[in-house]
């Protein structure tokens, strides 16, 4: 009965395309179903899926902190796996993904699975006892396809959430034009960052021009922009084993090794002959909102904005990104050109449900098949994901294919955002408050005793 | 375990009613509300219409407060209690019993700002918005066009609190003094030949820009009540004031301000429990950022934020009971009164 009923339909629906077709409408979506030309979609191995029974009819929700306009293009990453299983993906972006997640958890309304962008915040999560371990097949996923990102994901030793998302966070945005109409060139370490911007403040002696701009605000979570300065720093003035140490409060917070990193970012944030182009004095990076400030390169009164890939997605429409386009990303340089440390974020996939369908979905997302699709249907950038094994070729986006070949340089060191991976009471809370009354005029000891002393203690 | 049961329960129950995710389910939801509202309603008139007499009196009236008191137990009463539970409870509020949280609010110098800064806010705040208020009903009364001035003053009542403080931030706005200014402040500034002002970020002075914006949608209020309670003022004493000769300000602090006193303590009582409350328009304008925040926002971020639950429900408890002796004399002047 079900195959015959469902056989009408399908025909049904041919006739219908090909009456479409004839009067030519034009119209592309999927009419005739599986046929991967129509949509750019591709079929993929339903094997692994069927391998969790038939789930047709169920429904997964997700819950996460990517709205539009980059949602939909996350949904469209998901179509070979409803194509597979017939499973319905009930998708929900939120702004107030982070205050929202523990409120629901904690009220017995936790979706199926919420795309984490914090490790901090998994493990607060995984203490309420609503997160469930990932299954095996999820597991051996992420052994295959992201070994170096599953720390991330566990928790005393147990593995919850896989990697999704990837983005690289030591860019500085720049304009090409610009720098070649003054002869500059992109700085490889760190001293000759500095000197660019001697120079650049040499150049343009009114100080209408000034070589960086820079904002923090982000609603409810300002400062968060200045922490990722601080890691950035904290990288390549103590070295990555340092900061994990930091990361995981084995040293103070208010330890000389991060009181020299402060300095050091205080010597390009807190010096007014280099900030804040196109906005005023120092203060006024706490009061510029994170989008906004780099738009300044644009107007040509900076030239260097520190910010993550993802920002690719921010300039303005019209904006060409690539090395000859009017915006580009240099990587943040190093001290000198034996490291190169990078500072990375992503999502995790955190299940509050193991239902087969949970498990297929996540086992997915954790797949190669997954992270392919995601840069197939890309929408303007920010489709690169933590999976080693992609084909970094499909990639459309500038920013995306640099980010990808700097994620799988084998001389680069990779650290997750340390403020993710802190406390949420320090890393979304007094690290972010401590940062932007550090930018309004608290000085480096105050502001680093002040983190220290809000360390949770247990 | 419960929780279990209830998503049980929850997976039965037919989407609209549960979430309501779509135009119709909301709609549908609506109706169903209204429905449902208006069978309880019948079944209490109908019980109460099988009681006569004296003693069925009784049980009429225990039927009409029933359901309030109920849904003020189970809405208001239950966790209230929880909140007082959980303040004690630690940082998390799980802990064992501990006075922790009480003592960090009156210790650490960073919540100390925040009570400072809400004192500020209590004094501050209903003063102001009932002196401008009550001075502009004065400037008004009886005067040309006395309708259309006090719908200007009023207009802001109507306006969100998150909306006003949206306004506002463009009026604040701080751009550099050699460059063209969209904010109406600075943009005074500048033409009067001073530098601008970022007058969000510079404390103290930011505190008192965000009570402007609470003045301005307060006094609106203040303004329309105490102007009815002075028209109310019969005229016979106003015309023996005159006739005895009674000068404008001696008319004002002996005719006028005793007879519209009951008006006068409602509206700096109303205005200062919705100050105490404040939230929107510092989450809005300044995030409880440079210094501004109250302990509303300050409840938020620890509990929702901070994972600190336990604090937050000790400022939340705090709230409570500043609120407390404002009703108090607010119900003790009703009274007097009736």
């Amino acid at each position: 009965m079900a195959l015959n009923s469902k056989r009408r339909i399908l025909a049904l629906t041919g006739v219908l395309a090909v009456a479409l077709t004839a009067t030519a409408c034009g119209s592309s979506d999927d009419g005739g179903g599986s046929d991967s030309a129509s949509s750019g979609t591709s079929s993929i191995d339903c094997a692994p899926y069927k391998a969790f029974g038939d789930l047709k009819g169920k429904t997964v929700s997700v819950y996460t902190s990517i709205t539009a306009p980059e949602d939909a293009p996350h949904q469209a990453s998901y179509k070979p796996f409803v194509d597979c299983t017939g499973v319905t993906i009930k998708y929900e972006g939120s702004k107030e993904f982070e205050a929202q997640l523990p409120v629901r958890v904690k009220g017995g309304n936790a979706p199926d699975i919420a795309y984490v962008p914090q490790p901090g915040l998994l493990k607060t999560l995984v203490a309420t006892g609503a997160v469930k371990e990932a299954p095996p097949e999820v597991v051996a996923n992420v052994e295959k396809n992201m070994p170096d990102w599953k720390q991330y994901g566990e928790v005393d030793g147990k593995f919850y959430a896989a990697p999704l998302g990837a983005n690289v966070k030591s860019f500085v945005w720049y304009s090409p034009q610009m720098f070649k109409d003054k002869g500059y060139e992109v700085p490889k370490t760190w001293a000759e960052l500095l000197a660019l911007s001697d120079k650049i403040v040499a150049d343009n002696p009114s100080g209408d021009v000034k070589p960086w701009c820079a904002g923090i605000e982000s609603g409810d979570a300002t400062g968060w922009p200045a922490t990722d300065w601080i890691e950035d720093i904290m990288l390549r003035t103590a070295g990555p084993e340092t900061y994990d140490k930091w990361v995981k409060h084995e040293i103070p917070f208010n330890d000389p090794a991060v009181a020299t990193a402060l300095a050091e970012a205080g010597k390009i944030l807190k010096n007014p002959k280099y900030v804040n182009g196109g906005f005023g004095d120092v203060k006024t990076i706490a009061s510029t909102s994170f989008q906004d400030a780099g738009l300044q390169i644009l107007e040509g009164t900076c030239y260097m904005h520190r910010q993550a890939s993802f920002y690719a997605a921010n300039w303005t429409e019209g904006t060409k990104v690539g090395p000859d386009g009017d915006v580009w990303a240099f990587y943040l340089p190093s001290v000198d050109a034996s490291s190169k440390p990078v500072l990375t974020a992503g999502e995790l996939t955190t299940a509050f449900a193991d239902r087969p369908e949970v498990k297929a979905f996540q086992t997915y997302l954790a797949s190669t098949e997954w992270a392919n699709e995601r840069a197939k249907t890309c929408g303007s950038g920010g489709c690169v994901t933590a999976n080693k094994n992609a084909d970094p070729n499909l990639l459309t986006n500038a920013v995306d294919k640099l980010s990808a070949e700097i994620l799988t340089d084998k001389s680069a060191t990779t650290r997750f955002d340390g403020s993710d991976l802190m406390p949420g009471a320090v890393g979304a809370g007094t690290f972010w408050k401590g940062m932007t009354n550090w930018i309004t005029g608290t000085d480096d000891k105050a502001t680093l005793d002040y983190i220290e002393q809000s360390w949770p203690k247990s | 375990m419960t929780s279990h049961v209830l998503v049980e329960v929850a997976g039965k129950i037919p989407e609209p009613l549960l979430r309501a995710q779509s135009v119709a389910g909301k709609f549908f939801l609506m109706f169903f509300a209204i429905a449902l509202f208006a069978v309880v309603f019948g079944l209490v008139l109908f019980l109460a219409s099988l009681f006569k007499g004296r003693t069925g009196e009784k049980f009429q009236g225990v039927l009409f407060v029933g359901p309030a008191i109920v849904l003020l137990a189970f809405g208001l009463m239950y966790p209230a209690i929880l909140t007082i539970i959980q303040s004690f409870r630690g940082k998390t509020g799980e802990g064992s019993f501990s006075t922790e949280n009480y003592v960090q609010m009156f210790t650490q110098p960073e919540l100390l700002l925040v009570l400072r800064n809400t004192a500020i806010w209590v004094i501050l705040v209903p003063f102001i918005a009932t002196g401008v208020g009550l001075l502009y009903a004065i400037l008004i009364d009886r005067a040309r066009g006395e309708a259309f001035s006090k719908a200007l003053i009023f207009l802001p009542m109507a306006i969100s609190m998150v909306g006003a403080s949206i306004i506002w931030k463009f009026v604040y706005q701080y751009k550099q003094t050699s460059r063209p200014q969209i904010g109406l402040l600075n943009a005074i500034l500048k033409a009067l030949g001073f530098e601008t002002q970022q007058f969000l970020i510079n404390a103290p002075l930011n505190t008192f820009m965000l009570i402007i914006v609470m003045v301005w949608i307060q006094a609106g209020f203040a303004m329309t009540v105490l102007s009815a309670a002075i028209k109310a003022i019969p005229d016979e004493i106003i015309e023996a004031a005159k006739l005895d000769g009674v000068q404008a300000f001696k008319m004002f602090r002996f005719i006028t301000l005793p007879s519209i006193r009951p008006a006068l303590v409602v509206v700096i009582t109303t205005i200062g429990i919705g100050t105490l409350k404040v939230f929107d328009i510092v989450r809005t304008m300044t995030g409880g950022q440079f210094d501004t925040s109250v302990v509303a926002n300050e409840f938020y971020n620890q509990s929702f934020r901070f994972d600190a639950g336990g604090l937050g429900a000790a400022l939340a408890v705090l709230l409570f009971v500043l609120v407390i002796p404002i009703v108090i004399y607010n119900i003790l002047q009703m009274r007097k009164e009736a």
